[in-house]
Order: structure tokens, then C-alpha cells, then sequence
């Protein structure tokens, strides 16, 4: 193996060549963690005493909406960075993280949706956290849209780094909702690290989620800047050698 | 859980506990599999046209 300077991780034919190498080992590991957090949510985690067997909802709704918090920070901190120091890689990570960012807070808002029927008696309510994430996720329907509607790489890319960078103001909002306003959802259970108030066998299932859920963030995450990577260096001569050795068809 | 019949009945919240799952599920495979073909269609797109190229020559 050669040596390669730390800084050349970070240009997009390192980064390829090592999150290739990573992804067997990333798909793997988030396979295991689906499984082992599926089976401890829906067998081995007892029915709860108020919301019966609905609760179990909990492992795919709280998962969506921390990484649909987690991967706004993520776009924004990479657009910053791509902002400020022009690092190619930070702005097609930046990109590729909205469309993800997205999806995860759809499924937050629609899990959630479907838990507070049989709980609240509503689909919906305009209630703080309700609605804070909701303009989560159209900041970033905003955010791909600006993507779409520039043309120059550079310049939505700067453009779309403020928009996030702006948007961030929403994140304490969606996170503290539950402690500011008197809102029909839940306060917080878990980040109460002195005595979270939720049993063992119900909170270690849902760790286990989240890490999954983390886990495939990042490995999809990683498959979205390769494929933007290859689009965009196609005519280089390391793209040209990669299909060249693989002799892809 | 007791019984097969049960576990899926979920205490009468079937509905809401298994479509909850139902389209995190979906959601999840879709946004996994697509990049995925998409990279594979790229550098097959490469590969092809870099034939053509040395062909040509």
C-alpha cells in the first residue's frame, strides 16, 4: 500500500477508492443492527402498560427523527465548510445529504402521524413539534429545489450552503419544542441521561435502532458522493482506469 | 408475545404498527437500492463509451 498524505482522504478519488473498500463492512454492520434491533423491538420488548403494543412504533419514528435533526447538522456543517474553505467534497456531501434528510423526515412526521391516531385520537395537530419539523422538511424540499433551479455547481452550492447554514435556526426549535411549548407530543424520554423513563428492555432496542439507523445514513450517504463523484470526473483519468480494471460492461 | 395471531394483530393496532413499519421499510430499501444501480449504471456508461474511444483510434 502506498502512503498517501491524511489531506488526500479527503479529495473525492481517495475518498472513493476508501469508502468503497468500507461499504461490504458498513452494509454488513447495518444489516446485523436492522435485525438484532427489529427482534429486541417487536419479540423481546414487553408491552407497554398506557399504549399497549402501539408503542412499538417508537423504534422506527424516533430513529427517522433524530437522524432527520442529525443529517441537517451534517448538511449544514458541510456546506460551511464547503462555504468557507472550498472543499469540493463538503459540497457534494452537502447535496448529497438533503434528499436523505428529506426522506427521514417524511418518515419522522408519517410514523408519527400514525402513532398519534390511536393515541391522541388525530392524525395531526399543529402543535410545536409538529409543526417545527414539518418546516424541517421543507427546508429541505427548499434546499433541493435551489439545487435544481442553479445551474453552475459553485454557485448552488454557496447558495444552498446559506440556506442551510439559515435554516439551522430550526433545529433547538424542533429539539426544545417539547420543553418551550405545551404541546400535545410527548417531553423528551431519552436524552434525560440522568434517568431516562423508559425501561432497559425498551430503551436498549431503540439504541440499537438509532445505530442502525446512523450506520445506513452514512453508507447511503457514501453511495450518493460516489455516484456524484464519478459524474463529475468522468473525463479523469482515474474514472477511466477504475472501469478499465473492473471491466465493468 | 403469545401466539402468532396476536404478534400480529399487535393488541388491535395492527394497522397503525405494521404500516409504520411497512413504509420505513420501503423507504429505506428504495433510497439504498437506487444509488446503488446508479453508480453501477455509471460505470458501465464510462466503460462503454472508453471502449468506443479506443475503438475509434
Amino acid at each position: 500500500m502506498n502512503f498517501v498524505p491524511f489531506h488526500k482522504y479527503g479529495t473525492p478519488k481517495y475518498f472513493y477508492s476508501w469508502s468503497l473498500a468500507l461499504r461490504p463492512w458498513l452494509g454488513g454492520a447495518c444489516v446485523l443492527l436492522f435485525i438484532a434491533g427489529l427482534i429486541g423491538g417487536l419479540f423481546l420488548a414487553p408491552t407497554d402498560y398506557q399504549q399497549g403494543e402501539s408503542f412499538r412504533i417508537i423504534y422506527v419514528h424516533v430513529p427517522a427523527a433524530w437522524m432527520s435533526l442529525f443529517i441537517y447538522i451534517v448538511m449544514a456543517s458541510a456546506g460551511a465548510c464547503g462555504l468557507i474553505w472550498h472543499v469540493k467534497l463538503a459540497d457534494i456531501v452537502a447535496r448529497a445529504c438533503a434528499p436523505l434528510g428529506a426522506w427521514f423526515t417524511f418518515l419522522a412526521l408519517f410514523t408519527g402521524s400514525l402513532w398519534g391516531k390511536p393515541m391522541w385520537g388525530t392524525y395531526w395537530v399543529w402543535d410545536a413539534r409538529l409543526t417545527s419539523e414539518l418546516i424541517l422538511l421543507f427546508l429541505y424540499l427548499g434546499y433541493i429545489a435551489l439545487q435544481g433551479a442553479i445551474d453552475d455547481r459553485r454557485t448552488a452550492a454557496r447558495a444552498g450552503a446559506i440556506l442551510a447554514i439559515v435554516g439551522t435556526v430550526n433545529i433547538p426549535i424542533v429539539h426544545y419544542s417539547v420543553e418551550w411549548w405545551n404541546t400535545l407530543h410527548q417531553g423528551p424520554t431519552v436524552s434525560k441521561l440522568d434517568a431516562p423513563s423508559m425501561d432497559t428492555s425498551m430503551l436498549i432496542p431503540l439504541l440499537i435502532m438509532a445505530l442502525a439507523y446512523n450506520l445506513y445514513f452514512v453508507a447511503v450517504l457514501f453511495e450518493r458522493v460516489r455516484c456524484e463523484i464519478l459524474e463529475f470526473e468522468r473525463n479523469t483519468n482515474w474514472v477511466k482506469e477504475l472501469t478499465r480494471d473492473k471491466g465493468v460492461v | 408475545m403469545a401466539s402468532e395471531v396476536s404478534f400480529f394483530s399487535m393488541g388491535g393496532y395492527a394497522y397503525f404498527v405494521w404500516f409504520s413499519y411497512g413504509i420505513s421499510a420501503i423507504v429505506l430499501l428504495a433510497n439504498a437500492l437506487l444509488p446503488a444501480r446508479k453508480e453501477k449504471k455509471l460505470l458501465a456508461e464510462i466503460a462503454v463509451r472508453e471502449r468506443g474511444k479506443s475503438e475509434n483510434l
